[in-house]
């Protein structure tokens, strides 16, 4: 139990003293997550409304594989990253495999199927008679759309929130795509492992009280828009 | 409710233009970028921490180092998946040496094996021959844990099973498939014995309560590292160039004191023995 308070202190050391390297750690752990879970809410709203709005042929099929891929384990995403990426693979000549791109590519396979099943759950949750008003008071198309993403606020938010909380939580992936090389894709999970496995649990504790705060503000600030007034 | 969209949307894209430009920015050129593969034994003692900043300082040559079992670095030399190896398997490194797959292959460092176990010592081990020591614990059936992730200390350890004769293992023996450090961890835990390298165990040790070394000192318990660059012609991506001043790097002669000196003052003894300045 020892161990908990002086990893406190030694996190709150950490910060009080700006430690550049766990500062340059967090501060790309924070980039790495939001740029991620940004690209799959970009790709993952879309594809989600038009799942929930429109018939096409193979959309059972999609919706089946983006359910079934919120359960994608993280390492699965890394190996199949790591394959496409190895120099003998299709990808070696970008030379991106322990890159933080390529971190970026496994977060966005993990997170994306998030995105898209939630946001597809909360465009569906919109009833048809709110459907109807959308299309009888909103003359283009433009805005019938941010009418129908106001009318989901409430789900997207919770999409963007569990996505964000996939990537944050992840390090199979960014372990294995990242290689956890200092200074460039040591992020605050990788970190965490590694200390673990030198023997630092007090530090390895104080990352993880880092990394907590984190995902507690960053949840804090989704939630706050989550919260807004929905009927104006 | 439209504002707060506006804002979140430009703040993640700020965000991305930050990371774009930081991105951009940190990776280097592709020529000027090496990838190590190299043992986690190496790796989680600090002492590559220690001499790759002096190499990238001198050279300005990025180095990316992937700390994996030696069999995992082997393999990743042998589809060209990186530069150059600083690993502890010989004869398995002979084998690739043999193919020509690897090339300019040095000896740089040494240090050795030891059994480790719990200090009340149930199998009764203690300075006998390493032979005898891993017999008597199997026929104890006292636990032993093994790496069993094809890493340098575990094709050790699996040698050393193969002199003894024994082929057959109790349920006592069983494989963590992790890494030093953490196999290291459970076989405290578990109050068992295991074999590790003395440079991790020397690191970790005040971590690791009930262990102590049992036997040490035996010739077959070398333990020998070599440092070596793949061959050109397993990838066309592969930086030659810098391999080669990676390797005259790591067999320089004030390189090879830096190595002698690393740990002593911490530890009271070297972690590392260079071979080549003594």
């Amino acid at each position: 139990m020892e161990l908990i308070w002086t990893g406190l202190l030694e996190a709150l050391r950490m910060i009080i003293s700006a430690d550049s390297e766990v500062f340059q750690i967090t501060w790309l752990t924070v980039q790495v997550c939001i740029f991620s879970t940004f690209i799959s809410t970009v790709l993952g709203v879309p594809i989600g409304m038009l799942l929930a709005f429109k018939h096409f042929a193979g959309k059972k099929i999609i919706l089946l594989v983006s359910h079934a891929g919120m359960g994608l384990p993280p390492v699965v995403a890394g190996l199949w990253v790591t394959m496409f990426l190895w120099r003998s693979g299709p990808f070696g000549e970008w030379q991106w495999l322990f890159t933080v791109n390529a971190i970026v590519i496994a977060q966005i396979i993990v997170s994306l199927p998030i995105l898209i099943s939630l946001s597809y759950s909360a465009f569906k949750k919109i009833d048809d008679g709110t459907r109807l008003q959308i299309k009888a008071l909103a003359p283009t198309k433009p805005q019938s759309l941010l009418l129908y993403l106001k009318q989901a606020q409430f789900g997207l938010c919770a999409a963007i929130m569990a996505g964000l909380g996939r990537v944050l939580a992840e390090v199979g992936a960014a372990m294995m795509v990242g290689g956890n090389l200092q200074g460039q894709t040591r992020i605050l999970t990788t970190a965490m492992v590694m200390e673990v496995s030198r023997g630092n649990f007090h530090i390895a504790l104080a990352l993880s009280f880092i990394l907590m705060a984190i995902a507690f503000m960053l949840t804090f600030i989704l939630l706050r828009f989550q919260q807004k007034d929905v009927t104006t | 409710m439209f504002k707060s969209l506006i804002f979140i949307l430009t703040l993640f894209s700020l965000t991305a233009c930050i990371f774009e430009t930081r991105s951009s920015e940190a990776i280097p050129q592709p020529s000027q970028q090496l990838i190590l593969a190299t043992t986690t034994s190496t790796y989680d003692s600090g002492l590559l921490d220690e001499l790759i900043p002096l190499y990238q300082d001198e050279t300005g040559i990025e180095v990316k180092i992937i700390s994996v079992g030696s069999g995992q670095a082997l393999a990743m030399a042998e589809s060209g998946e990186a530069d150059v190896l600083l690993v502890h398997a010989p004869s398995e490194e002979e084998n690739l040496e043999k193919e020509g797959i690897v090339i300019n292959r040095h000896r740089v460092m040494h240090n050795d094996y030891v059994l480790l176990g719990p200090t009340t010592d149930p199998a009764e081990t203690k300075d006998s021959s390493i032979e005898d020591a891993l017999i008597s614990i199997i026929e104890s059936d006292a636990p032993f844990y093994s790496r069993a992730d094809d890493s340098g200390t575990h094709l050790k350890e699996l040698e050393l099973w193969k002199d003894t004769g024994i082929t057959t293992f109790p349920d006592a023996y069983q494989e963590t498939g992790q890494g030093m450090g953490n196999t290291l961890r459970i076989t405290a835990e578990k109050n068992g014995y295991t074999l590790t390298d003395r440079g991790t165990f020397l690191y970790l040790q005040d971590s690791l309560d009930p262990l102590g070394i049992l036997v040490q000192g035996d010739e077959s318990l070398e333990n020998i590292y070599h440092v070596m660059q793949v061959h050109p012609d397993q990838s066309d991506q592969i930086n030659t160039e810098a391999a080669e001043t990676f390797i005259n790097f790591f067999i320089r002669k004030d390189i090879q004191l830096l190595i002698k000196s690393y740990g002593f003052e911490e530890w009271g003894e070297p972690l590392f023995f260079p071979y080549l300045v003594d």
